[in-house]
């Protein structure tokens, strides 16, 4: 058999997981395999700083499915990915990040560029692996691949001395994976769906509560099925949304501390709540003692450690949601009363989402309206953290899944520019905003010369405050309107930084231009920011004050 | 809070112990012991983890322990019958006249002298924590100059 060096052996493994994209960026220790991987057949795409390649990694592997693969150097290089990792551990998505490590006589010396980058992502890492010997190369990329792709989802480290790269060996790539102690369960316990079904024909006023994991597992399908024979409304999660259809007349919207006042009453007077692939995040349930108070709640997920984490759950049933809910469907009728159905409909026409749609000034609803319209909600959406991330989860109506993709538990900002650029590779020919503050774009701002380089054609919609917009709103409502460090009024003219990174810039100050520039940027062959100077001091409504119920909403600033 | 004894089998790896003892270390839990060794099989070794704890938390450590790649099993032992040994040094100051008493106290615990010095004694014991925190108190008046702890090691009873 042939012998190889690690190098080779790294790109003759990521070709074997079938990997077509790489998001790198060079450096020392990664010479070798940066030269091998000059004419591999896989693409990479250089981004302008390792914390985008990890967050285009997790773009591309949310708006694909498929497994996303960042790469970094040593030292700074791998401390960079830090907070792409931790984004993609929080919300369950599967990356793989390779970094480079000094060679493993060096290591623990405090060589040139030496970052313990296992230990610092031990917390953040579904699994890590240092590769110590060439010999075991192989079989850590599989296992590597199957961990972050199975069961719950997440980002594998694999740490590569240099001289793990050099050294050779023979290549054998392993067929199959034998962990003895991860072997994630699919099937659901047959008694407890039976309790589940049992639970669902005793309820009048049952929720469906779903979340991230029916994108993961791939059950949207299943989901409306579910909801629509047992007449169940539907609440999403922000990481939800697009997992069911924003257009079925079963969709309450998102619940919440941003949710619709119709997901929250629903959720807070159930006699049933079925959750699905969710994790009653604190975003989610406000006080707990009060959330689904007189419900029976069934909580269907695979992670084991996600029942009953942070509400106690009556009819737990662990394993893959599609698995569960195919096995489910067939054991359910219609259970919804006609007065649930009605109440709900209710307070859903009662409390819509609104703003002031007369106003003369650029709303920032609007902005998100006018892109919904001209995309015909069938853009794949990245956002970025704050009010920008709130808006684009009320105002845009979501119908695939894949198509929202947004830092839900960490709440990265800058996540959203570089995610974009990750579904634009894994998706050449959707259409791809990028719906962005401008603080939040300022933090990867950098990565203009990405999309530039490649004429990517992400568009980007700042939705220009001149405000760290929700942290402003909290000072507003809780601090006496004490505007403490939250100020960005010295911001730079977007239009023109865009202008000089070789994508084209667009401010937008009226009205009236801004269905027009969004028109343009769409039939723009390449990147374009779209810079909506929009009302400084809108408030993102309706909204659940922390620590209070999620019955306990303010309508109104 | 519950006392818990944790027992969890794990890959016998180099940065295992930093990912059990992170787990509990990131949940503001603190460890009052931890044993580990080598089990009959040589690429596994078994951990003994003795925590305090509302059963919820524990609960949840104890799942969280599970999705750990390096987790082979976990069992709070606690729940169920075990057997349970710890075994201490203790190096305590004795003179002419305290030696005599030292030994028939080590008689009745069945503790031994393993070090013998002019001005102190070493003694090992074997037990549960009980036993040892009895002894230590009987010791405590002729002074205890050192003292090491294995912490607690543990299996489960077979049934009969």
């Amino acid at each position: 058999m042939k012998r190889m060096s690690g190098a080779e052996i790294l790109v003759e493994s990521l070709r074997k997981e079938g990997v077509d994209t790489i998001f790198g960026y060079p450096g020392g220790v990664m010479l070798g395999i940066f030269d091998k991987l000059y004419d591999a057949p896989i693409r990479v795409v250089l981004p302008r700083h390792e914390q985008a390649a990890a967050h285009a990694a997790d773009g591309y592997a949310r708006a694909s499915g498929k497994v996303g693969v960042c790469m970094s150097t040593s030292g700074p290089g791998a401390t960079n990915l830090v907070t792409g990792i931790a984004t993609a551990y929080m919300d369950s998505v599967p990356i793989v990040a390779l970094t480079g490590q000094v060679a493993t006589p060096l290591i623990g010396g405090d060589a040139f560029q030496e970052a313990d980058i296992t230990g610092i992502t031990r917390p953040i890492t579904k699994h890590n692996y240092l590769v110590k010997d060439v010999g075991e190369l192989a079989r850590t990329i599989k296992e590597a691949f199957h961990i972050a792709s199975t069961g719950r989802p997440g980002p594998v480290l694999v740490d590569l001395p240099k001289d793990v790269t050099t050294n050779e060996t023979e290549f054998k790539y392993p067929k199959t994976v034998d962990l003895r102690g991860y072997k994630p369960k699919y099937q659901g316990h047959p008694r407890q769906i039976k309790r589940a079904a049992e639970a669902i024909s005793k309820s009048e006023r049952p929720v469906i509560y779903a979340g991230g994991g029916v994108i993961s597992s791939g059950a949207s399908q299943e989901l409306a099925e579910f909801a629509h024979k047992t007449r169940a409304p539907v609440a999403l999660t922000l990481l939800g949304l697009g997992a069911f259809p924003a257009s079925d007349p079963l969709f309450m919207g998102m619940l919440g501390m941003h949710g619709t006042k119709c997901a929250n009453s629903a959720v807070s007077a159930c006699d049933l709540l079925i959750a699905i692939g969710a994790r009653f995040d604190d975003r989610v349930t406000g006080k707990v003692d009060k959330f689904a108070p007189d419900a029976c709640i069934s909580h269907i997920d695979i992670d084991p450690a996600a029942i009953s984490k942070n509400v106690v759950v009556d009819i737990p049933i662990v394993g893959d949601v599609k698995t569960i809910l195919q096995e489910l469907i067939p054991l359910v009728t219609t259970c919804a009363s006609e007065q649930w159905l009605e109440q709900v409909a209710k307070w859903k026409k009662e409390f819509p989402l609104t703003y002031d749609r007369k106003a003369k000034t650029i709303k920032p609803q609007y902005v998100i309206e006018q892109i919904w319209e001209a995309t015909h909600g069938e853009a794949i959406i990245a956002t970025e953290v704050g009010q920008n991330q709130m808006w684009a989860a009320q105002f845009y109506k979501f119908e695939h899944p894949r198509t929202f993709l947004s830092s839900g538990g960490l709440g990265t900002m800058g996540y959203g520019f570089p995610a974009a650029i990750g579904a634009q590779v894994a998706c050449p020919d959707k259409l791809v905003f990028d719906i962005a503050g401008d603080g939040s774009f300022q933090m990867n701002i950098q990565e203009l010369a990405t999309v530039a380089r490649l004429r990517l054609p992400v568009k980007v919609a700042i939705l220009n405050n001149r405000f760290l917009g929700m942290v402003r709103q909290w000072q507003k409502l809780f601090y006496g309107g004490r505007y403490s460090s939250t100020c960005l009024a010295d911001n730079p003219d977007f239009a023109k930084v865009a202008d000089a990174f070789g994508a084209k810039g667009i401010k937008i100050t009226e009205k009236r231009d801004v269905r027009p520039a969004i028109d343009e940027a769409i039939n723009t062959a390449g990147p374009v920011v779209l810079d909506f100077i929009v009302e400084r001091e809108e408030n993102v409504m309706p909204m659940v004050p922390a620590g209070a119920a999620i019955s306990e909403m303010i309508m109104e600033a | 809070m519950k006392r818990h004894t944790i027992s969890v089998l794990v890959e016998n790896h180099p940065g295992v112990l930093a990912r059990i003892a992170g787990l509990f270390s990131g949940r503001g839990f603190n460890i009052e012991s931890l044993s580990v060794g080598e089990t009959e099989d040589p690429t596994a070794s078994r951990m003994t983890v003795v925590v305090r704890g509302d059963d919820l938390i524990l609960e949840q450590v104890t799942k969280q322990l599970n999705k750990l790649v390096d987790v082979i099993k976990v069992s709070d032992l606690t729940k169920e019958q075990f057997i349970e040994r710890e075994l201490v040094l203790i190096k305590v100051s004795a003179d002419g006249k305290s030696r005599s008493e030292i030994l028939q106290i080590c008689d009745i615990f069945r503790a031994r002298i393993v070090d013998v010095a002019p001005k102190t004694v070493t003694i090992e014991v074997t037990g549960t924590e009980d036993k040892i925190d009895a002894l230590v108190n009987m010791l405590k008046p002729f002074g205890i100059r050192e003292m090491a702890r294995t912490g607690s090691v543990a299996l489960t009873r077979t049934p009969k």
